[in-house]
């Protein structure tokens, strides 16, 4: 921050395949290298994914070469429970930060919110250029942790202390592994603090002339409203981790009780509490899972409003009122991830409060999204159908957290497979449908390079149907008891539901079979797609109104002037729409 | 050279540096703050999260302790009363070296950061004197020695160990503003900035005095 | 293109919610006093999630297909706006979630909030990795003393008691199986050794996560005799998912039975 530089504006491309493509200050640039990171650590997580269904469905298979990713944890390629537990926790970890933090936010964000704002870069170039490498130092830390040690930590991504916070002696993964996992998270929150910074400060800042506040279009607003809370949030995480690691190796007792016995010693902890752990994570934590799902919603909604021809029901105001509302009681609720930890029974019923209130801006947020789609002229291209899945898989991932939500109904259903059934339908499956949209809907502007419709449709196709074939089942499993976290099933209960497994395997693999379309037609795109217009999908918001992809300062350093806003859909006259920079008297203005 | 920009009332002009500078029109900042004053204090709200939730957890650790521990005599709360004075002097004058460079006497104000520098250096030796005395009585992050709580000396190591980082990058970062400030590469608007993290780093420590020595006095 | 996703979501939607209705996989039987209160709850807040998950995807369904693009149609607006489609979200939601606090926190305090009967059975409950333990005060009705440096598993302290030195440890009565009697109010403090785990049984519709470092009491009790699984439910190591023990419910004569050969052994 004290550099010599100018906050902004450079006038001279850089030189060079290092500057331009490794070591890019360009936000576009950065842009998609948090893509590319996203898009390499989500098919790491779905693989991960696989052999863990692999193994749920058929416990003694022995998968070929499953012994070359783990020593210990397979021995023969058959997973051992430990192992399973490993990989569980190395997916789930990925997923949340490496994938739905780094994609519709880093991502698309970076990208974006500098040309929906009309400057010519973010507010601090190089340090959006750390906030990257930051970032993916702390992905490489976290793969180091298959390979050092005796494995990944198997503490799930959660990582509970005292399982994660007492060392090697609470099980395998658990020694430097675990330790690993702490210092990339670590480090993963000091990139999103930096990349908080740029965001906020951009925004407030750098706005073209005419581009007020109101005018932004919501995707704007959703990247912005998700760095204000993800600056808060993840500087909880932070030292949580640092307290994480002094207790792991330096002998201190944040979250260690006196009195444990491990291995026939009693430890010389003392003091002690995993409920502190438990705290300090899920005022993250929750907090995380809204950073990963409201930009996905702003981007859904920007592109339904492009693919209806008509702009948003209740305008940009009620769904960023909507936003705003869920951000601000996101911070209230991390108690609901503990109903039944221990704490005072009252604070159960404190917490499901404004649990229970948060349904209501989230409900409103879909009923003007379905209210859009009324009366709209909808031109069913895959952004649009991807968009208008996301409503689909909200409403059924939405609808599964109002039983959550309530600490009776949550005795039964806590840690069971309706939790897991919940998480995903929101994160996996609405929040991916986020990206895939937006990178349907983007990527010729990104690349210069149309993506292939056909492919796009059948992509979108297989794995909506798809999605619901492996998450919809996992409620009934819930609803029948059945444990999450296990790596298998013994108990006499269970065992009549590893059928289900079957069947969610089976649905699992293929679906993520369809995902290499979408990878093929990235790859195919990139070469040989054909040329992308400057607005190919009749757009209003100021990146259609450069080239595609954008020159180095975005603009052509040309002064913008905005005149509406971002959503001037369904006008009279011979094209329906205005576009933001459009001349004031424009039709229908 | 322009570093950054200003805003006056709803268009700002913004002057560009190197070749085939331009003044561009932007929407006026709604708090009416140049860009690195904004990261700068949306920095500080982070760093105060941290330390907040870093008291957070001390407090509900020490709340539920059976066997805390008060080991602050006469001596320790002295030089922490002295560490406070000589920091609460150090901001004001930082605030002096703000009021300088706002009036671009360029002289003045490197004197007066030479100040802040200075006693922000005793502050932190003074902190360390005490650490240093501390393990030779057998105190270390792990242990306590009198017996009590293990998460008294955690809990104190930890968050004056935060702190005294934050005092040190300081120092640093102030001294690298006083030698840039010094070539004309930085300006009085970084003055200003850095001055607002050296006032937080204060503000923090008006927290973790009183929790973690005053209220761990002897009795 | 409209037609066909209008058709596939209102098909996702109604067979999902088949599977829902014809409780093809559901709630095992509840065998305790607090269950049915929680299981009204559950059923209520079915009804009303069903209902509000249908009419979203069958709204959507019918929207897609309806509203594709067409030369010379126009854009319709939502009738009346934002305003009362804003409305009805706050108010129904509101209503409902209004609703569903207040039974809800019943049914809670039910199990939390309410003291424990003065005659419970009190048992004692130790979790480990990977194994639970039950203990039984024996004759004398009095615990012996927890010391965590006696506990081995080799040895079969499990509680770690002393009964060499401490007088009320010499009749605890300890096993692997929490057999209790039925109809009659039950209190078990759990405790746990090392890690955080969790005591779970569906029939009971109780759960309650087990810590080290605290004694959570948890009380309930069982209307129907027979035997059940107790499984763990929070992640505690690699053993985790063989983590079980059995629930035996007898009758009170029975039980007496059982509790008098345990203290003769």
């Amino acid at each position: 921050m004290h550099d010599a530089q100018p906050a902004v504006h450079h006038h001279t491309a850089p030189e060079g395949f290092i500057a331009k493509y490794v070591f890019s200050v360009d936000h576009k640039v950065i842009g998609l290298q948090y893509y590319g990171l996203a898009l390499l650590a989500v098919f790491i997580g779905m693989v991960l994914s696989w052999l863990m269904r692999l193994h749920l469905g058929w416990g003694s298979l022995a998968i070929p070469g499953l012994h070359l990713l783990s020593r210990n944890g397979a021995p023969g390629n058959i997973m051992t429970p430990e192992y399973y537990l490993s990989l569980m926790t190395m997916h789930g970890t990925i997923m949340v930060f490496f994938v739905l933090t780094n994609a519709p936010l880093a991502g698309f964000g970076n990208y974006f919110l500098p040309i929906q704002v009309g400057a010519a870069d973010m507010a601090f170039p190089r340090m959006n250029m750390m906030s990257f490498w930051v970032t993916f130092a702390a992905f490489i830390t976290l793969m180091l942790s298959f390979f050092v040690g005796d494995g990944p930590p198997l503490s799930g991504w959660t990582a509970y202390a005292t399982l994660s916070s007492v060392g090697g002696a609470s099980g395998p993964g658990e020694a430097t592994g675990q330790t690993f996992w702490a210092i990339a998270i670590a480090l993963f929150c000091v990139g999103q603090l930096l990349g908080s910074l740029n965001f906020i400060t951009t925004t407030l800042d750098l706005r073209a002339k005419g581009m007020t506040l109101a005018r932004m279009p919501l995707t704007t607003w959703a990247w912005f409203i998700t760095a204000c809370i993800g600056l808060l949030a993840f500087a909880d995480l932070l030292p949580a981790c640092i307290l994480l690691i002094l207790d792991r190796s330096f002998g201190t007792s944040f979250f260690n009780p006196a009195g444990m016995v491990l291995n026939g010693q009693v430890t010389k902890y003392s003091g002690g509490s995993p409920l502190l752990w438990q705290h300090l994570f899920w005022f993250f934590g929750h907090p995380e899972v809204y950073i990963a799902i409201i930009p996905s919603f702003g981007i859904v909604s920007h592109i339904l409003t492009v693919g209806a021809r008509k702009p948003l029901l209740g305008g940009t105001r009620v769904m960023t009122g909507c936003i705003l509302a869920a951000a601000f009681l996101s911070y209230m609720v991390w108690g609901h991830h503990m109903f039944l930890s221990g704490l005072n029974p009252f604070s159960a019923i404190l917490f499901s409060v404004p649990t229970l209130i948060i349904t209501i801006p989230f409900t409103v947020g879909v009923l003007m999204l379905i209210g859009t789609v009324y009366g709209a002229k909808l031109r069913f291209n895959t952004a649009t159908l991807f968009s208008l899945g996301f409503i689909s898989v909200f409403v059924s991932g939405g609808i599964s957290g109002f039983f959550l939500a309530q600490p009776s109904i949550d005795i039964y259903l806590h840690a069971t497979y309706f939790v897991v059934a919940h998480f995903h339908f929101v994160m996996a499956v609405a929040s991916i449908f986020g990206i895939f949209a937006g990178t349907y809907f983007w990527m010729p502007k990104m690349i210069g390079r149309m993506m292939n419709e056909t492919l796009g449709k059948v992509h979108f196709w297989l794995t909506f149907i798809g999605v619901y074939c492996i998450f919809m089942p996992m409620h009934y499993l819930g609803l029948a008891g059945n444990v999450r976290r296990y790596a298998a099933f013994t108990d006499n209960f269970l065992v009549p539901l590893i059928p289900v497994h079957k069947f969610i395997t089976v649905a699992a693999l293929a679906t993520g079979a369809v995902q290499f379309i979408f990878l093929w037609n990235l790859f195919h795109t990139r070469f040989w797609g054909p040329k992308a217009p400057d607005n190919p999908w009749d757009a209003t918001s100021l990146e259609w109104s450069t080239t595609s992809p954008p020159p180095f300062d975005n603009f052509g350093g040309r002064q913008l002037v905005v005149n509406h806003d971002a959503y001037q859909y369904g006008v009279e006259g011979p094209k329906d729409y205005i576009m933001q920079t459009d001349p004031a008297e424009a039709a229908g203005d | 050279m322009e570093s950054d920009f200003h805003s006056k009332g709803k268009d700002i002009e913004v002057s560009e540096s190197g070749a085939g500078a331009h003044a561009v029109i932007m929407e006026a900042s709604p708090f009416g703050l140049q860009s690195k004053k904004l990261a700068i204090w949306l920095f500080i709200a982070s760093d105060a999260v941290t330390f907040g939730v870093l008291l957070f957890g001390y407090s509900y650790l020490r709340l539920g302790s059976l066997d805390w521990s008060y080991p602050f005599k006469g001596a320790s709360i002295l030089n922490g009363f002295i560490m406070t004075v000589i920091l609460l002097t150090s901001s004001l004058t930082m605030l002096a070296a703000v009021i300088a460079a706002k009036h671009d006497d360029k002289r003045r104000c490197l004197r007066w950061i030479g100040f802040t520098i200075l006693l922000g250096t005793i502050f932190a030796v003074l902190h360390l004197r005490e650490w240093f005395h501390m393990f030779g009585e057998g105190w270390a992050i792990y242990k306590n020695p009198l017996g009590g709580s293990p998460v008294f000396a955690a809990g104190f190591f930890g968050i004056t160990g935060l702190h005294l980082l934050h005092v040190i990058s300081g120092v640093i970062a102030l001294s690298i503003l006083a030698i840039r400030y010094n070539n004309g590469v930085l300006d009085k608007n970084h003055v200003e900035t850095t001055s607002l993290y050296w006032h937080f780093v204060d503000l923090v420590w008006m927290f973790v005095f009183p929790i973690m020595y005053l209220m761990n006095a002897a009795r | 293109m409209g037609k066909a996703l209008g058709v596939v979501t209102a098909v996702i939607g109604l067979v999902s919610a088949y599977f829902f209705v014809a409780h093809t996989w559901w709630l095992p039987v509840d065998i305790s006093t607090t269950g049915p209160a929680i299981d009204r709850q559950f059923n209520e807040t079915m009804i009303e999630a069903g209902i509000l998950f249908l009419a979203a995807q069958l709204l959507l369904g019918l929207f897609c297909w309806q509203y594709g693009d067409k030369p010379g149609r126009k854009i319709k607006h939502w009738p009346g706006g934002p305003k009362p489609v804003v409305a009805f979200g706050i108010i129904i939601v509101g209503l409902e979630i209004l609703a569903l606090s207040l039974f809800g926190a019943k049914a809670w305090g039910a199990i939390y909030l309410t003291p424990v009967a003065s005659n419970a059975l009190h048992i004692d409950v130790q979790a480990e990795q990977f194994a639970f333990f039950f203990r039984y005060p024996g004759p004398d009705g009095q615990f012996g003393k927890i010391h965590p440096e006696l506990m081995s598993d080799d040895n079969g302290d499990y509680f770690g008691i002393d009964p060499a030195n401490d007088v009320a440890a010499r009749d605890d009565i300890m096993v692997g199986t929490l057999t209790i009697p039925v109809n009659k109010p039950i209190l078990l403090t759990l405790h746990s050794k090392d890690m955080i785990h969790d005591f779970y049984v569906p029939e009971l519709r109780i759960q309650q996560d087990i810590l080290p470092g605290l004694v959570i009491p948890i009380h309930f009790t069982a209307t129907k005799t027979g035997r059940w699984e107790i499984v763990c439910t929070q992640l505690c190591g690699l053993g985790h998912y063989s983590m079980r023990a059995f629930l035996e419910v007898l009758p009170q004569d029975q039980f007496d039975d059982w509790l008098k050969q345990q203290s003769g052994d």
